[in-house]
């Protein structure tokens, strides 16, 4: 090995050399963050009046259409998918958590909700498509509810499980001892103290579908009013964004920009919450 | 007791149903995807006409639009995503990286559509007017680079990719990092190494296996990725040499011709796209598990 002063100093150089490369590309990670939101901001926000909160969408044409019938759309199937999915997949986390030990459903469980998590989401609208919207002959918004429970619920059984662990034994122990029930022990004392941490979860995973898109295409499809019923087309905001976004009027594009700055902000907004508050639920998120 | 067993048959109901919904969802798929595959034989992967008219599918230029732009996506992502990745766990004071956690965090709450409006109106113009005719000037000469500068293209869908893909990714590798230990970094100081020597030596050197395990994750989380890249890649089913020319996806096309087919033949084709794509991602998905598993034993 040499060990001429000239070459410390190009060893010493090269390593400065390559922390600087080092922060300059971790800025590129940040920098289209910004981009994004500053354009919204900018294309956004003088759209966003009276209009766009109580208007449906109007014929290419016609000015001061608005987003009222894809935000109720948005409410009806995240609500729909919620009461579905959360109880469905709070159970699915409790039973690997408390029971997985012992029962042979547990693994293949376990591996089918991470099969679930990790497929493409327009897979889901295919299928759903396939098995929902075909036997009933049209897009509804019950079968887009359904698709984005199936994306909900992995998301909620699986950080269930994970945060329903993390309670120490001898809780559940002392629950036992004073004579409760099982049940009682596991829905009021395991999973009331891992609450605060599968709540967190839970908003994470709505925000997560009131964003989705694709699966929408291919199930409750999109509709220029407010959906009349659970087995009629629905709009919705992200899907809304998307048609205004391909047309080719400005006017729309208006409408898109803004309609996305609701969304992202609305999103954001959960998202900046539980985690500034709900403490880091980083784990899952690396799945 | 009564109650407790009540309860654990409700659990069992529960978690059985989500069983019940995976196996439903791999059979319908197949089952959708039976006649056209009938029809069409092994010719439907390799054939790269698709053309719904004359009931003519191939699915070659959605497979090949796949895999480049991911690949793509991958080139420009991995760099940025293992810097960021480094600068967080070896290079920032604990609050800075605390901040650029949280903004990479936030990137990743961004719904794909919005990524996809911003890349119609914003990047796509962009690439068009200042990075591709840079390119198509200087390197013409690679086929990568040549015809004219269109801006909506594999290219953009190959950037837009790559900004959705980057949270993922730097996520996966900041826990590869965190995974070494820290006696490796004191050794390698103690031997006289530079920051960057360190970093290199015992930090990257040691995360190679994991960091690939990251790699094919992010890979499959870039290839089912639908809304972005149907609004910037052109939806055009061909295969051209240049990345500025049109593209498309196997999950792009889903979403642009699945509601609006009317032979049955055709929902069947595109059926069989869906499935060819799941079975690509969950391979893709319980490979880099199972890799990033034995990485962790040896």
């Amino acid at each position: 090995m040499r060990t001429s002063r000239a070459f410390d100093l190009w060893r010493k150089w090269k390593s400065h050399f390559a922390m600087l490369l080092l922060v300059i590309w971790c800025a590129l990670a940040v920098i289209p963050l910004f981009a994004i939101l500053l354009h919204l901001l900018r294309e956004g926000a003088s759209s966003i009046d009276l209009g766009f909160f109580t208007q449906v969408q109007k014929p290419v044409g016609e000015l001061d259409g608005g987003m009222a019938h894809a935000i109720l759309g948005t409410a009806a199937q995240v609500g729909l998918a919620s009461i579905m999915g959360i109880p469905l997949g709070l159970a699915c986390g409790i039973y690997l958590a408390e029971y997985g030990g012992r029962e042979r459903l547990a693994s293949p469980v376990r591996f089918a909700l991470e099969l679930l998590a990790s497929t493409p989401s327009i897979l889901v609208g295919v299928f759903i498509y396939g098995a929902v919207v075909v036997p009933m002959k049209k897009f509804s918004l019950l079968s887009g509810a359904l698709a984005l429970m199936m994306i909900l619920l992995p998301l909620v059984a699986r950080t269930s499980e994970e945060l329903l662990r993390l309670i120490p034994h001898h809780l559940r122990e002392a629950g036992l001892a004073l004579g409760l029930p099982r049940w009682k022990v596991i829905l009021s004392i395991v999973l009331r103290s891992a609450w605060p941490g599968v709540w967190a979860a839970i908003l994470l995973g709505i925000a997560r579908i009131a964003g989705e898109t694709a699966p929408l295409v291919l199930t409750s499809f999109g509709n220029p009013s407010f959906p009349r019923g659970l087995d009629q087309p629905s709009a919705s905001l992200p899907l809304q964004i998307y048609t205004y976004a391909i047309s080719p009027f400005d006017e729309w594009h208006r409408l898109a920009w803004a309609g996305a700055l609701v969304l992202v902000f609305t999103v954001l907004a959960l998202n900046a919450i539980t985690r500034l508050t709900g403490g880091s639920n980083e784990r899952r998120r690396t799945e | 007791m009564k109650a407790d067993r009540i309860f654990l048959q409700v659990l069992r109901i529960a978690a059985g149903l989500s069983l019940v919904l995976l196996a439903a969802f791999f059979i319908q798929m197949f089952w959708a995807s039976l006649p056209a595959l009938r029809a069409s034989g092994l010719k439907f992967f390799s054939g790269t006409d698709w053309d719904p008219n004359q009931e003519v599918f191939g699915a070659g230029a959605f497979i090949y639009g796949t895999i480049v732009s991911s690949v793509l996506a991958l080139l420009i992502a991995v760099p940025i995503s293992v810097a960021t990745a480094l600068c967080l766990t070896e290079v920032f004071p604990a609050r800075v990286a605390g901040v650029i956690s949280f903004l990479v965090e936030m990137l990743a709450a961004i719904p794909s559509v919005v990524f996809g409006l911003w890349g119609v109106f914003v990047l796509s113009p962009l690439l068009r007017s200042t990075v591709q005719p840079f390119l198509a000037e200087k390197f013409s000469w690679i086929p990568l680079f040549s015809g004219p500068p269109l801006g909506i293209g594999m290219m953009s869908a190959g950037v837009i990719l790559a900004i959705m893909i980057t949270p993922t990714l730097t996520a996966l590798a900041r826990e590869v990092f965190l995974s070494i230990p820290t006696l490796q970094r004191e050794a390698a100081l103690a031997l006289g190494a530079t920051r960057w020597e360190t970093i290199w030596i015992a930090v990257v050197q040691n995360a190679k296996s994991g960091l690939w395990g990251a790699i094919i994750l992010g890979w499959g989380r870039a290839l089912g990725e639908t809304m972005a890249v149907t609004m910037v890649i052109g939806n055009r089913p061909q295969i051209s040499a240049s990345l500025f020319a049109p593209a498309q996806t196997l999950s792009a096309v889903l979403a642009n011709e699945y509601a609006e087919a009317t032979s049955d033949l055709h929902i069947s084709a595109l059926a069989a796209l869906g499935f060819t794509l799941l079975l690509v991602s969950t391979v893709i998905h319980l490979g880099a598990k199972f890799w990033i598993r034995r990485g962790r034993e040896a």
